[in-house]
C-alpha cells in the first residue's frame, strides 16, 4: 500500500456507496443522479462544459494572482512599520469577517457586466487570508534569529530579505492554500449572481431546466478544478520551502 | 582588553525593577579564556549581551581596547545555547551568512568556511540543512559561523548546554584545540564546573542576583587539558571543589 492507494480507495468507495444508494432506493436522477448519469451529461456536451470550466479557471486564477500580489504587498508594507501594523490589523480582521459574497451584486453595479466584477470578488474573498497569514509570518521571527541579525549589524533591508521573509514563507503558503480554495468559491458565487458564463452559470441554467445531471457534472468539474489548484499550490510550496515540513514535523 | 567598570543593569518588569547586575568590575586580558559561572538568573547572559553591544549598561562603562561598546562590533561575536541557524540554508550557507551581511570578500571566505566545517568534523555535511543534522552538529555549524569573521572576542552563552554529555565533552575539547591554535579573547558562560576548569585560564564566579564578581579563580593547569586531567587530577579536583563550594554557599 503506498500513500496514494488509501485516498483513491476512499474516493472510489464513496462513489460506489452513492451509486448503490441511488439503485437500492430507486432515487430519480432529477433528485440525485447516479455517477453514470453525470458521465453521460458530460459526454453529451464536453466542449461546452470544458469551455465554461476554462472561463471559471481564468477568473479564479486572475483573481487569485491579483490577490497574491496585493496581499503580499499590503502585508509587507504594514509590517515594515510596527505602529502601522498595530493600527491596521484590527481593521483587516474586521474586513475579513464581512461576508464578501454579499458584495457580489454591488460589484456588478460598480463595475458593470463581464469578467471584471468576478475577478474583483475573487480578489476580495481571498486577499485577507493572504494578508493575515503573511503578517503573522513576518512578525513571528524567533527572537534568537532577530538577535543574530542585530549582532551582525544587518541593515533593516538585509534582515528582511535574509531572515524575516524566508522565515515567513511557510505561513504565507498556509494563507495561499486557504485562499486558493476560497478563490474557486468566489468565482462560482460571482458567476451565479451574474450568469453569463462559467460553471456557476451552468449550474444556474441547468437548475432552471431541471437538468440535475448537468448541474452535477458542473459541480464535479468545479471540485476537480479546486483540487487541482490546491495541489498546484502544495507543489509550489514543496519546491520553494522544502524545509518547512521538516522543521514543523 | 575588555574592561567593565562599575557596571549595573536594571530591567523594568511588571513587578518593579529587576537589577540583574550591580556595580560589577571585571578586566579580561587579550586572548584570555574566561569562564563565568553562577546560579540561574544571576545576570550571566546580561553580562555577555553588554559586552556584545546588544544591551547598554544602566550605570558604569564597558570598553574594548579603551573604546566604549555602544553597538555590536565586527570583531566581537556572541554564540548562544540555541544554534539559531537559518533552516533554509545549508551548513555552508549558514556559515557564510556573516560574510554576506558584512559584505566581506566571498571567494576567500567560502574556502575558509569549508575549512572550518572540516575542522569540526563536518567534512561530509557542507550541503546538509540544519534539520538533517543532530543538535551537536548544528552547534558546530554555529561555532563555525561565529569563527568565520576571525573575531577577536568570542562570547559564548552556555553554548553546549543543550547537548548530551558526551557531545558536550567532545565539543569542549575541540574548542580548547581551536583556542590553542588560534587564540581569541573568550568569555564562556557555563553551568558545568568541570567544563570551566577544562577550558578557562580564569573562572569568574558571580553572586546571586544582583550579580557581582564573588571570586575569580585562576586555573593554572598546563594545556592541553582533558576531562581525565591525566597527571593533574589532584589540582583539577581542588579547583573543582573550590568552585563547588563557592557556588553552593551563596
Ligand atoms: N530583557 C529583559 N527584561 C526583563 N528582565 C530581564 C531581561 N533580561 C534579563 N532579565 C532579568 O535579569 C536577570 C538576569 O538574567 P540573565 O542575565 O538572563 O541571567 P542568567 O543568564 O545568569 O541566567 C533575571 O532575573 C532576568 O529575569
Ligand atoms: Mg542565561
Amino acid at each position: 500500500m503506498n500513500r496514494w492507494s488509501q485516498p483513491i480507495l476512499g474516493v472510489l468507495g464513496a462513489i460506489a456507496l452513492w451509486w448503490g444508494a441511488t439503485r437500492v432506493f430507486g432515487i430519480r436522477p432529477l433528485f440525485l443522479p447516479a455517477p453514470p448519469d453525470i458521465v453521460a451529461a458530460f459526454r453529451a456536451q464536453p466542449g461546452y462544459l470544458l469551455r465554461e470550466a476554462g472561463a471559471t479557471l481564468t477568473v479564479t486564477v486572475a483573481g487569485f494572482v491579483l490577490a497574491v500580489v496585493t496581499g503580499l504587498f499590503v502585508a509587507v508594507s504594514l509590517t515594515a512599520w510596527r505602529s502601522l501594523e498595530r493600527a491596521t490589523l484590527p481593521v483587516l480582521v474586521a474586513l475579513n469577517s464581512v461576508p464578501k459574497v454579499a458584495v457580489a451584486p454591488l460589484l456588478v453595479v460598480w463595475l458593470g457586466f463581464g469578467s471584471r466584477p468576478k475577478i474583483v470578488l475573487v480578489l476580495l474573498i481571498c486577499v485577507f487570508p493572504i494578508v493575515v497569514a503573511t503578517m503573522a509570518g513576518l512578525t513571528s521571527t524567533p527572537a534568537e534569529l532577530g538577535e543574530l541579525g542585530r549582532s551582525l549589524s544587518a541593515t533593516g533591508w538585509q534582515t528582511y530579505l535574509k531572515i524575516r521573509l524566508p522565515w515567513a514563507l511557510p505561513q504565507v503558503f498556509t494563507g495561499l492554500k486557504v485562499a486558493v480554495s476560497l478563490a474557486v468559491i468566489g468565482a462560482v458565487v460571482a458567476e451565479i449572481s451574474q450568469p453569463g458564463g462559467g460553471l456557476g452559470a451552468v449550474i444556474v441554467l441547468s437548475g432552471m431546466s431541471f437538468d440535475t445531471p448537468l448541474a452535477f457534472a458542473a459541480i464535479v468539474l468545479l471540485a476537480l478544478l479546486s483540487t487541482m489548484l490546491f495541489y498546484l499550490v502544495v507543489a509550489l510550496e514543496r519546491l520553494l520551502v522544502p524545509w518547512s515540513r521538516a522543521i514543523s514535523g | 582588553m575588555i574592561r567593565l567598570a562599575g557596571v549595573s543593569r536594571t530591567f523594568a518588569s511588571r513587578d518593579g525593577d529587576v537589577t540583574a547586575l550591580r556595580d560589577l568590575d571585571l578586566d579580561i586580558a587579550e586572548d584570555q579564556f574566561v569562564a563565568v559561572v553562577g546560579r540561574s538568573g544571576c545576570g550571566k547572559s546580561t553580562l555577555l549581551r553588554l559586552m556584545a553591544g546588544l544591551l547598554a549598561p544602566t550605570a558604569g562603562t564597558v570598553t574594548i581596547d579603551g573604546a566604549a561598546v555602544t553597538r555590536p562590533r565586527q570583531d566581537v561575536v556572541l554564540m548562544h545555547q540555541l544554534p539559531a541557524l537559518l533552516p533554509w540554508r545549508t551548513a555552508l550557507g549558514n556559515v557564510m551568512l556573516p560574510v554576506e551581511i558584512r559584505r566581506l570578500p566571498r571567494a576567500e571566505h567560502q574556502a575558509r568556511a569549508a575549512e572550518l566545517l572540516d575542522s569540526v568534523g563536518l567534512a561530509g555535511f557542507h550541503q546538509r540543512h540544519p534539520y538533517e543534522l543532530s543538535g551537536g552538529m548544528q552547534q558546530r555549524v554555529a561555532l563555525c559561523r561565529a569563527l568565520i569573521q576571525r573575531p577577536r572576542v568570542l562570547l559564548m552563552d552556555e553554548p553546549f548546554s543543550a547537548l548530551d554529555a558526551l557531545t558536550r565533552e567532545e565539543l569542549a575539547t575541540q574548542l580548547q584545540a581551536m583556542h590553542m591554535s588560534a587564540p581569541a579573547t573568550t568569555v564562556f558562560v557555563t553551568h558545568s564546573i568541570p567544563e570551566a576548569v577544562l577550558l578557562a585560564d580564569r573562572v569568574v564566579v558571580l553572586s546571586t542576583r544582583p550579580g557581582r564578581v564573588l571570586r575569580v579563580v585562576d586555573v593554572d593547569l598546563p594545556r592541553p587539558r582533558s576531562f581525565g586531567h591525566n597527571a593533574h587530577v589532584a589540582r583539577a579536583a581542588e579547583h573543582i571543589a573550590e568552585l563547588h563550594d563557592l557556588l553552593i554557599e551563596n
